[in-house]
């Protein structure tokens, strides 16, 4: 089942994730390099969870009836403070204090950070945990569900598929896995590093409900969120193909590098390619 | 835009800690010189190859080298299915994932059976401004503690260097820290000599010894030297081997002073910290110990000048801690 979402949502989406590359871009331009790749290709999901489908206080980030957004891949944090800071979470002022000595915006997001439910980094935590919290939500009746994000390389790890398999075996309809396929990670793209394709079929394979989009087109996202919450009796599975840098043609084109340095004059060109990328 | 504080680095920056003299890649380099000899050593990595030096490796000897993906537990296992071919496998990846994520496959798999199998641990302690997840603040406990295994923490570049070759020739199961990237040099290659199981003592001096191990060795030294200048005489004993320790070295050394700090790179429970405490007790030696090392906490992010600070980790703090224990 696929319904469209109302037009004036998604240009309100679309504008958020252009505001949310924005802080990306700031962040990144006051530590001078890092992530800005992947803040820029994730920015698309977060606005469309944040501003489409979340169901979460700002002014209250420990509701416990809050649906349960769980970063993985902590290393994406520059992506998650955007939109936390444009979700009221935490102050937009603060995204000046990324990765700096003593700032609670670290570099890989700890859970001591309003918005960041679980410590992520050491990758192929965040599935695990999320099956716990779905299956402790629904003992508790609750609606709530649990949003994971992973990464490709993610998919690596033997703790992903072990929980991916709980996942399946609980029926967990509350859990919902988005799969950021940037076709890249720290050595390389995983075509190169280790094979994982057909990603999709694996998580098939595995009884999860797939899908595979585009996610840096929300309108897609949205479409994909309303045909997975139609499948009951099991967890959902939306593999996300994305463009590291996207928004921004300068870091869409150049050499793909999972941490990416860049020149002082480039963050101003940077800027103003953004500028005119504006919906 | 300017940087009004400290910012954690890429996951790439070396800590030089400001030496004057420093190497490049030193366990890349020297595991291909080790590899030209003997054709059996390979190399493997969980998605670090250019994080932990072994790219140097991947690039001369690619039939040799094999990317396990980011799959930890793979990567140890891989390696000792490798040893029981016959092969000397050097596996990489960081300190915390190979100790924390593959535990089990390093005691049962290397350890138990003694497979030839060299695990290679960057990122030990804080040389990562990356917080909980990175640094590896408790491996040589978990290490020290497993059958078997040979446990090294090496000092500055010479000693990664001289060390890869020992192990690559020593049939057995070693866990060894790694320095990478660009790496302080501040042993004299002509006259050290790295040797597994035994300490040596860089400096003597009568008034208080400094036991460490590691990175920690080269700001012990600095201490010592500083000491020096208002009086105080301190001997450095570098423990490169944390296991097999050379109780010999440490327990004669203990004997002939009053005090002893011990300086590492790690928590100050479980490392060699403690096993000096051990030896001194049980060697029946009345010796005043003061530990430095990171205290019993999970450390923040941060700059790594700033982390080293923030939680005592400077060749001043060893100093400190040498004054403390003589008063
Ligand atoms: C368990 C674990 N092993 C290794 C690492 C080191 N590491 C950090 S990010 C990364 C690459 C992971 O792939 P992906 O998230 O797809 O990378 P990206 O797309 O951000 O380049 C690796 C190997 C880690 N953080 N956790
Ligand atoms: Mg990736």
């Amino acid at each position: 089942m696929k319904t469209l979402p109302p037009a004036a949502d998604l240009r309100q989406i679309r504008q958020r994730a252009h505001t949310m590359r924005r802080h990306v871009l700031h962040m990144a331009e006051i530590v001078g390099q890092g992530y800005v790749g992947q803040g820029l290709g994730i920015a698309d999901l977060l606005a469309t969870l944040y501003f489409g489908e979340l169901r979460h206080d700002p002014k209250n980030p420990a509701w416990p009836d809050r649906d349960r957004f769980v970063l993985s891949i902590g290393h994406y944090a520059i992506g998650l403070y955007a939109a936390v800071a444009e979700a009221g979470i935490i102050p937009l002022a603060e995204l000046d204090t990324y990765g700096a000595d003593g700032s609670r915006l670290e570099m890989s997001a700890p859970e001591t950070t309003p918005g960041v439910e679980l410590t992520g980094g050491s990758l192929g935590h965040g599935l695990t945990q999320s099956v716990g919290m779905a299956l402790g939500l629904r003992l508790d009746g609750k609606s709530a569900r649990v949003f994971n994000l992973l990464s490709d390389g993610e998919c690596q790890e033997g703790s992903t598929w072990e929980a991916a398999m709980a996942g399946a075996h609980h029926g967990l309809e509350n859990l919902f896995a988005f799969i950021d396929c940037n076709n890249q990670q720290a050595d390389g793209p995983p075509s190169k590093v280790m094979g994982l394709e057909p990603l999709h079929k694996k998580w098939e394979a595995f009884g999860w409900h797939t899908q595979r989009i585009n996610g840096n087109d929300p309108a897609a996202i949205l479409a994909a969120l309303a045909a997975a919450k139609a499948v009951t009796g099991r967890p959902h599975a939306i593999v996300l193909d994305t463009l590291m840098g996207r928004g921004v043609p300068l870091f869409e084109q150049r050499e793909k590098n999972h941490f990416i340095r860049v020149a002082p004059e480039e963050w101003a060109v940077a800027r103003s390619q953004l500028g005119e990328a504006a919906p | 835009m300017s940087t009004p504080r400290g910012v954690t680095g890429s996951i790439l920056t070396s800590s030089t800690d400001g030496a004057a003299q420093t190497a490049t890649a030193p366990f890349g380099h020297a595991l291909v010189r080790a590899a030209e000899k003997n054709p059996r050593i390979v190399g493997l990595t969980a998605d670090l190859g250019k994080y932990t030096d072994i790219h140097v490796f991947a690039d001369k000897f690619p039939a040799r080298f094999f990317q396990m993906g980011m799959a930890e537990q793979s990567l140890v296992g891989c390696a000792c299915g490798l040893a029981r071919t016959g092969y000397v496998p050097f596996a990489t990846t960081y300190a915390v994932f190979a100790t924390r994520r593959a535990y089990d496959f390093i005691a049962i798999g290397a350890a138990l059976g003694r497979a030839n199998v060299k695990i290679i641990a960057g990122l030990p302690g804080l040389t990562t401004g990356y917080g909980g997840t990175h640094q590896g603040i408790e491996d040589l406990a978990l290490m020290r503690s497993i059958p078997n295994l040979t446990v090294i923490d090496p000092c500055d570049a010479t000693e990664v260097a001289q060390a890869t070759q020992v192990i690559a020739d020593y049939d057995g199961p070693v866990y060894m820290r790694l320095l990478r990237g660009i790496v302080p040099v501040v042993l004299d290659e002509k006259t050290h000599r790295f040797e597994i199981g035994r300490a040596k003592l860089l400096r003597d001096g009568p008034d208080v010894a400094i036991i460490s191990t590691g990175l920690m060795t080269g700001r012990a030294l600095e201490a010592a030297a500083e000491l020096a200048s208002t009086g105080v005489n301190a001997a450095v004993l570098h423990v490169a081997t944390i296991k097999p320790f050379d109780r010999e070295s440490v327990a004669a050394l203990m004997a002939r002073v009053p005090c002893v700090v011990t300086a590492e790179n790690h928590v100050v429970t479980g490392g060699l910290g403690s096993a000096v405490a051990d030896l001194a007790v049980e060697a029946g030696l009345r010796v005043r110990l003061r530990k430095v090392g990171i205290p019993d906490v999970f450390c923040e992010s941060g700059s790594i000048p700033y982390l080293v600070r923030r939680y005592t980790m400077g060749a001043p703090d060893i100093a400190a801690a040498a004054r403390e224990v003589l008063r």
